[in-house]
């Protein structure tokens, strides 16, 4: 067997080595010996030769063989080889390891060692690596050196017992007692360790806290000591007295100064003389005027020290260090919900923030902004964030994206600056927004009329310079779809008008349709869009049936569907009537509804006003009020049948009146019953809302219907009467006739008079069966 | 129990190696989840990401600490020389501060006060300095032993057991002192 080397040659050896191979091959010959060493005899080189393993476990190579060897070690008397021993114990052996429990009892043995050298040892072990067995075990010792034993040990007794009670909390009542006069102490390492002990004591049980409220002014005391008087050559860190312990004892009086005014009321006047007195230009100085701000912020504090503190914080966001900033941010983030006009103060800082080199403190720039937007600085902020936008790293863009839609909807000065706001995001950053802005921006135009030229012109032309960004695409695809004819009249007051024709339009829908960049959704739109277009323009409409009936091969099921559907109704009606173009255009708009995730109350009154402009009403004049249909003739109900039962479930979520009208028209209409065959079931099984429609409203007697469905071929019908005249009216009765290929089974009704000032109601239900599914 | 490839070299001649079935990342949140004021470990590594000092205060397996000292090492070494000396990393602030060839990286939990933290790290160099006489990256690979007491006399359990700078240099020596010479392992080669 080749003798080992010593430490610092094998070391160099390995380091020599030049290639992994190499480098394994020294170590596995030193750990063959090593491993020999151990079996042997004390030859004296044993604290030697661990030390060598366990440089060669910092270099990752296994040890563990050389547990047994550590907890062997700990149990010698010679010191050096304790010491590495249990070096080794911490870095081999943690408290999953079987071994470590043996060697509680050397640890044991130890702590009431003569040497307190020795005693440290143990100490500082178990402090690392106690289980908490061992913890159980050794905590009556621990407590007893907290008490009884020089400086030196105490203060390393007292971190000790902070583990034990971070390991096993009920400890926590045993060393009580001990910490509290510790903090009598002169020595600072000992009440330094007195404090953590109490902070841990303190955050684990609520009663130990209301305890030690007492020491508030104790700790008062310490600190004021630390602060004023005396200069201690021994603690001081660039003018700072003992800094660490300044940190410590203002974390606890954090603690005990939260939620209680009388503990905030003592500490008070500390805080502001700290706040003042501390000198700012090291960061040793700013460690402890950080704390105390945090601590300011959290307990109880005047007003006046409270700003005292966020002016501290405003002063750090100008320091030239970036790890100032940095956590001036992270803490103006904390309040900014509490004190919120105080950090308004700091916005153009923290914007300024926003074009920092570093990423975290982008971050926090970003986030600290964001909370900072308000109605009266809506219109700066916005300019300041679409920039940071177009320039952020890729990991902040959604944050910032949502961000800016969530402030551009609370605070949004006008309606076009908000579509403008939502576009500009779009075009720079649309792959990175969530689902729901497609629909969210739909509705918002949808809802800003006056605005739907502009709207579609700017969409119009974003959609010719970039088709990549699919949200964009999308609401584009759709825009043009419905405002088709505002973009080809050519004229709008708000922004330069295009000068397209039919086939611009169609060429750009069809690109988006082609590319290999579109999202089967956004294929979806596109193909929509050019249907829906079909009726706004008059000359190409062939090429519109030429475009469609290709999709009707697509591979894409849902887009294929479409395609099918939409060429079923031009091979049906070449004329186009007006009529099919109404209910196309319903049908069609309640399918954009479906694929972008809207529900059917969303579709605009003015939107159904036009469809009925478009079915040429002569018969009344249209009012888009809420008030009931007043000028509704009588409705029959003979003609409500399941496939109209289900139109009005369709439908019933909107307003009464327009939809009211519409659908009486439809059903008047011979073709009623094969076009709306087309709509598919899976379509309409998506609403299932229960419509109450009034369908008679005359001589002060309104009669309505609400329908229900019950299967497949089944609808139950609710027919409500009502009377608002001064008198009763006596006996009322319902008649109700259907196509001969639907059942009817009408019920009882609830009475035949209807009393007056519609004192009552009654109702009567009406079962309609339609087995067939006939339309 | 499966050995990824790169693990297959280290653990070749010892197939007995456990290996801990739970997620790093839940253990590391697990330890997390406390009272949120602690130093969770600390790690010193060169600019080549070589590992020359590893503490590590809250009890994980060696394949969780490898796992973690592999992802942060790779985090910290892409930083540029300009950025902040904190980052988020999974649920922890980590403070970092490069001294010459050497990194030096504190894990710290939510509470805790990052900047007092850089004085830790501070404070550590400095007694470093003091001892070794104008230390070097060679002095820690050679004498890392030395380098773990002055740790283990500076801090106890993650936090900071004596403040004075001269007091725990005085321990230092003392200790120093009880080593029997006959088992300096220094200079004097034991066969």
């Amino acid at each position: 067997m080749s003798p080992s080397v010593p430490l610092q040659e094998m070391i160099r050896a390995i380091r020599s080595a030049r290639t992994q191979c190499e480098e394994r091959g020294v170590i596995q010959r030193e750990c063959a010996a090593i491993r020999a060493q151990f079996r042997q005899a004390d030859n004296g080189g044993r604290s030697h030769n661990l030390a060598k393993l366990l440089y060669v476990h910092m270099l990752g190579y296994p040890a563990h063989f050389g547990q047994m060897e550590c907890v062997r070690m700990i149990a010698s008397p010679r010191y050096s080889e304790k010491r590495v021993g249990y070096l080794g114990a911490m870095m081999l052996l943690d408290e999953k390891q079987d071994a470590s429990l043996l060697i509680t009892n050397s640890i044991k043995n130890d702590l009431s060692n003569s040497n307190q050298y020795i005693q440290s040892l143990a100490l500082c072990t178990l402090a690392c690596m106690g289980s908490a067995e061992m913890c159980r075990d050794l905590a009556p010792e621990i407590d007893r050196l907290l008490r009884a034993s020089n400086s030196y040990i105490k203060k390393k007794a007292a971190l000790c017992a902070v583990h034990i009670v971070r390991k096993v909390h009920d400890l926590g009542e045993l060393f009580t007692k001990a910490a509290r006069s510790l903090l009598t102490e002169k020595n600072h390492g000992v009440v330094h360790g007195a404090v953590v002990l109490i902070t841990e004591l303190c955050e684990r049980n609520s009663e130990t806290l209301e305890r030690f409220r007492k020491t508030v002014p104790d700790l008062v005391q310490i600190m004021k000591g630390l602060v004023i008087s005396g200069y201690s050559p021994d603690h001081d860190v660039a003018g700072i007295s003992d800094p660490f312990l300044q940190v410590r004892i203002l974390r606890l009086l954090r603690i005990l100064g939260r939620n209680n005014e009388g503990a905030s009321d003592a500490m008070n006047d500390l805080l502001a003389q700290v706040a003042t007195n501390t000198d700012s230009t090291k960061t040793v100085g700013n460690a402890v005027l950080y704390e105390t701000v945090l601590t300011v912020l959290d307990i109880k504090s005047e007003s006046g020290l409270r700003v005292l503190a966020v002016n501290i914080l405003g002063r750090f966001l100008l320091n030239n260090d970036r790890n100032i900033r940095y956590i001036a941010m992270t803490s103006l983030q904390k309040i900014v919900g509490t004190d919120h006009n105080a950090v308004q103060r700091h916005r153009g800082t923290i914007v300024d923030c926003l074009k920092d080199q570093d990423a975290s403190v982008k971050r926090r720039a970003l986030d600290l902004s964001l909370a900072l937007v308000s109605a009266s600085n809506i219109r700066s902020m916005m300019k300041e964030l679409l920039s940071f936008l177009s320039s952020c790293p890729p990991e902040l863009r959604s944050q910032t994206a949502s961000g800016i839609f969530n402030a551009a909807e609370r605070y949004a000065p006008s309606q076009r600056w908000h579509i403008d706001t939502i576009l500009h995001v779009l075009t720079t950053a649309g792959g990175d927004v969530r689902d729901e802005t497609v629909p969210n921006l739909i509705q918002l135009i949808t809802n800003t009329s006056e605005l739907h030229c502009y709207t579609v012109h700017k969409l119009y032309r974003a959609l010719l310079s970039d088709i990549s960004q699919q949200p964009l695409v999308q609401v584009a695809c759709w825009c043009i779809g419905e405002y088709g004819d505002l973009l080809l009249r050519g004229e709008c007051q708000e922004t330069e008008p295009v000068q397209v024709t039919e086939d611009d339009v169609l060429d750009v829908l069809e690109t988006v349709l082609q590319s290999h960049m579109s999202f089967p959704s956004t294929r979806g739109f596109a193909l929509t869009a050019t249907m829906k277009l079909s009726t706004r323009i008059t000359e190409n409409v062939d090429r519109i049936r030429s475009i469609v009936s290709i999709y009707g091969s697509c591979i894409d099921v849902e887009l294929q569907q479409r395609a099918v559907e939409y060429n079923a109704l031009f091979k049906k009606y070449d004329h186009m009537s007006l009529f099919c173009s109404a209910a196309i255009c319903i049908w069609m708009h309640l399918n954009n509804v479906q694929s972008a995730g809207l529900s059917p109350p969303l579709c605009g009154v003015s939107q159904v006003c036009d469809l009925l402009d478009l079915l040429g009403g002569s018969e009344q004049p249209l009012q888009p009020s809420p008030a009931l249909g007043s000028t509704a003739p009588p409705m029959p109900v003979s003609t409500a049948n399941t496939v109209g039962g289900d139109l009005l479930d369709l439908l019933g979520g909107l307003e009464p009146t327009p939809i009211t009208l519409l659908f009486k028209r439809l059903m008047h209409s011979p073709w009623l019953n094969t076009d709306l065959k087309l709509m598919q079931p899976s379509t309409l099984s998506v609403f299932s809302v229960v419509a109450t429609v009034t369908v008679y409203e005359k001589d002060g007697v309104t009669v309505t219907l609400s329908c229900e469905k019950q299967s497949d071929s089944g609808l139950t019908v609710t027919l409500t009467a009502s009377n608002s005249t001064e008198s009763d009216i006596r006996g009322f009765t319902l008649q109700a006739a259907v196509p001969k290929s639907v059942q009817l089974h009408m019920k009882a009704p609830s009475g035949d008079s209807l009393p007056a000032r519609g004192a009552a109601k009654v109702t009567q239900m009406v079962v309609l069966n339609n087995p067939n599914k006939v339309a | 129990m499966s050995i990824s490839e790169t693990d297959r070299g280290l653990h070749r001649w010892s197939p007995h190696l456990a290996c801990s079935s739970a997620g790093d990342f839940e253990m590391v949140a697990a330890v997390a989840a406390r009272s949120g004021e602690q130093m969770q470990f600390m790690l010193l590594f060169s600019r080549q990401g070589k590992l020359r000092l590893q503490k590590w205060y809250v009890p994980l397996s060696d394949k969780e600490k490898k796992k973690i000292t592999r992802e942060l090492v790779q985090t910290v070494l892409a930083r540029k020389p300009k950025m902040c000396s904190f980052l988020e990393w999974r649920d922890l602030k980590i403070v970092y501060k490069r001294y010459a060839s050497l990194y030096f990286c504190c894990a710290i939990e939510d509470q805790d006060n990052e900047l007092i933290t850089l004085e830790i790290i501070h404070r550590y160099v400095e007694l470093l300095d003091k001892y070794f006489g104008s230390v070097c990256e060679l002095d820690i690979i050679f004498n890392f032993e030395k380098a773990y007491f002055i740790l283990d006399e500076f801090l106890l359990g993650g936090e900071a057991q004596e403040t004075s700078k001269k007091n725990v240099l005085k321990a230092i020596e003392q200790a120093d002192l009880l080593q029997e010479p006959r088992h300096e392992y220094f200079n004097v080669p034991v066969y």
